[in-house]
């Protein structure tokens, strides 16, 4: 290993792939970016040229501030993603941690019923979902959003979290008992900081579907003051005519709040693999 | 007062069972050492005792009190773990400090022992490190130091030194005794290695299977092993054990004879091939062919012995251990 990465050839290599691959990943973002700054005629007269002083224009981004509740849109995707990530992590850390730690009648039921959800993919459900939510007065509102990507996120959370949770030192948690800490301590103190790779995982994992969901926004809520940033967005894609610059100026906006998620949870994620563990 | 006893304590996991009708007292003072082999329960009884299993059935008293129903901390124990177990989050200090904290202990007194255990340590120069800037010596004896704080009445390690190197695995096992010797608490010591529970312990518990062998002094265990599982855990290189028919045709018993015990004698009974020698400065170790035994010699003093040569061995009729085809002591 050490070897092969100490061989200029190699390392050429690697660093030429990884480049490529950075290029090829970022390019169609860039093509949004530039393409949000130019005048509509360039858009499509040359897609590939920078914006230059006769075909800058902000017209997009003009039309998105006035189209519409922009910042509300922004608002309420914010607090779904946010809200969603919170409660998916929250509560499948718990759930993993009460599988892989506590040994009770049913354990391994339990495990294959919460891990279910993943090979079921939740919008089947989208009727009795509605007919729920509309049952429970919750459509229109963030929360019946905020509830349903919980539940489609808790699966996966619980399947990789508990995998992980198992290999957490059990001398660990024992000595965090003798010391008299309470399992409520010894969950949140000792065990999640040791799992925050496999958090920041299922974080990134769920974040992106969330932030980008139309299918629910547009079932669910989609009142003027409960879009979110895709649904509202849609307005500017007619049937028949398209306003693309307001459209790649909306991407291009909504491209931002996931960027920042993006290297916080994976800061967390390297942190987590750098600050070494037990022994 | 005892401080710890156990009466008919049995533990399973499902269906498996691990501890069998485990009976033990401990008394004040005292260090015992649970010794054999991996997956023998040793670490399982340790938590027992601990409070971190329950016991499937029979009654565990710590100092007169049955503590079945009590919870870990509550139980007057502290244990040092294998793997250190130190919480990655705190430096040595609140590693130290945590339990005082949550026992609500005054300042005072927590700043008292943390001084008390450093210094017995030598851990002052560290209290501010965090484990992951420790070596691995140093994170065991703040292990040490976070179960000294507390006064326990039973100190309970469960392998504490299987993962330091040889040289350090030494001086922590002197400072083990040391430490004995300061506190007078009771200590419980698991380990595989017998070498550690012969030198360290005041009482050896010789595990097989989740059940008592034998339980007695160090010498009590090498000079008068209950049975053949016993006479070769204990002592190193372990005991010789081969058909007593090899000496006296149709004796079905099994013989045993320590590596010490014999010696090189040219009318000696046991004609024997060498295939290995040890030559370690002070003591020969020949390890022979006899039949198709094996047998170790531990030879005083240096010997030119060379591999593929053939030798008679001798032994003293008198330290010669006699089994039966279950491995029970006859005699
Ligand atoms: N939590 C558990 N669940 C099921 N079996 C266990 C558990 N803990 C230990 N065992 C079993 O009990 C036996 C004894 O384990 P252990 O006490 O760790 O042995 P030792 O410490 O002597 O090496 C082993 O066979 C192990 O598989
Ligand atoms: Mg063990």
């Amino acid at each position: 290993m050490n070897k092969a990465r100490s061989n200029p050839l190699n390392t050429l290599a690697m660093h030429g792939a990884l480049i490529l691959y950075t290029l090829i990943a970022l390019f169609p973002v860039f093509i949004i970016l530039i393409n949000s700054f130019k005048e509509r005629r360039s858009i499509f007269r040359e897609p590939l040229a920078l914006p230059d002083s006769e075909s800058f224009s902000t017209i997009g981004y003009e039309t998105v501030m006035q189209q519409g509740d922009f910042f509300l849109y922004f608002q309420n995707s914010m607090i779904v993603t946010v809200a969603s990530l919170f409660f998916i992590l929250l509560f499948g850390s718990m759930a993993a941690y009460a599988l892989s730690e506590y040994r009770f009648r049913g354990n391994m039921l339990m495990g294959l019923y919460l891990a279910l959800g993943i090979m079921i993919p939740i919008r089947i459900g989208t009727v009795a979902i509605l007919e729920m939510m509309v049952a429970t007065g919750l459509v229109n509102s963030l929360w019946a959003l905020i509830l349903v990507y919980t539940a489609q996120g808790l699966p996966l959370a619980v399947f990789i979290l508990s995998e992980f949770m198992r290999q957490v030192s059990d001398d660990l948690k024992n000595a965090g008992r003798i010391d008299g800490l309470s399992e409520y301590t010894i969950f949140f103190r000792l065990v999640l900081p040791l799992v925050r790779p496999a958090m920041a995982t299922v974080a990134v994992f769920n974040m992106i579907p969330i932030w980008n969901d139309l299918w629910f926004p547009l079932i669910l809520a989609p009142a003027e003051e409960t879009k979110t940033l895709t649904l509202g967005s849609q307005v500017f894609i007619g049937q028949f005519v398209t306003d693309w610059n307001a459209v790649l100026s909306a991407l291009s906006m909504a491209i931002l709040p996931v960027l920042i998620l993006y290297v916080i949870f994976s800061r967390q994620l390297i942190r987590g693999i750098t600050s070494g563990a037990v022994k | 007062m005892t401080a710890l006893s156990l009466k008919n304590v049995n533990k399973s996991f499902g269906k498996v069972h691990v501890l069998k009708d485990v009976n033990l007292d401990v008394e004040e003072g005292e260090f015992v050492v649970f010794v054999g082999p991996s997956g023998c329960g040793k670490s399982t009884l340790l938590r027992v005792i601990a409070g971190l299993e329950d016991a499937t059935s029979g009654e565990v008293s710590i100092g007169d009190e049955v503590v079945n129903m009590t919870p870990p901390s509550k139980r007057g124990i502290a244990m040092v773990f294998q793997s250190y177990a130190l919480y990655p989050h705190l430096n040595v200090r609140g590693n130290m400090t945590l339990a005082l904290k949550q026992e609500g202990q005054p300042k005072s007194v927590i700043e008292e022992r943390v001084q008390t255990a450093s210094r017995m340590l030598n851990l002052e120069p560290y209290l501010d490190r965090y484990p992951s800037e420790l070596s691995g010596g140093q994170r065991q004896r703040v292990a040490i130091g976070r179960a000294i704080v507390r006064k326990p009445e039973l100190f309970l390690f469960d392998e504490p030194l299987s993962n330091l190197d040889a040289a350090l695995r030494m001086n922590t096992r002197i400072e083990i005794a040391n430490l004995h010797r300061q506190l007078g608490a009771s200590m419980i010591y698991v380990t595989h290695d017998q070498t550690e529970a012969m030198t360290l312990a005041d009482k050896i518990v010789v595990l097989r299977d989740g059940r008592v062998e034998q339980i007695g002094s160090p010498m009590e265990l090498y000079n008068n092993p209950a049975n053949q599982f016993v006479a070769g855990f204990l002592g190193s290189p372990s005991m010789n054990f081969f058909p007593a028919r090899i000496i006296q045709d149709g004796d079905d018993r099994i013989m045993g004879v320590r590596p010490e015990d014999l010696f090189l004698a040219d009318d000696g009974i046991l004609s024997a091939r060498v295939s290995h020698v040890e030559k370690l400065g002070g003591d020969t170790n020949v390890i022979a062919h006899l039949k198709d035994h094996q047998i170790t010699a531990r030879l005083f003093g240096q010997h030119a012995v060379e591999e593929g040569q053939d030798l008679r061995f001798g032994f003293n009729p008198q330290s010669a251990y006699h089994f039966d085809t279950y491995g029970a002591r006859l005699y």
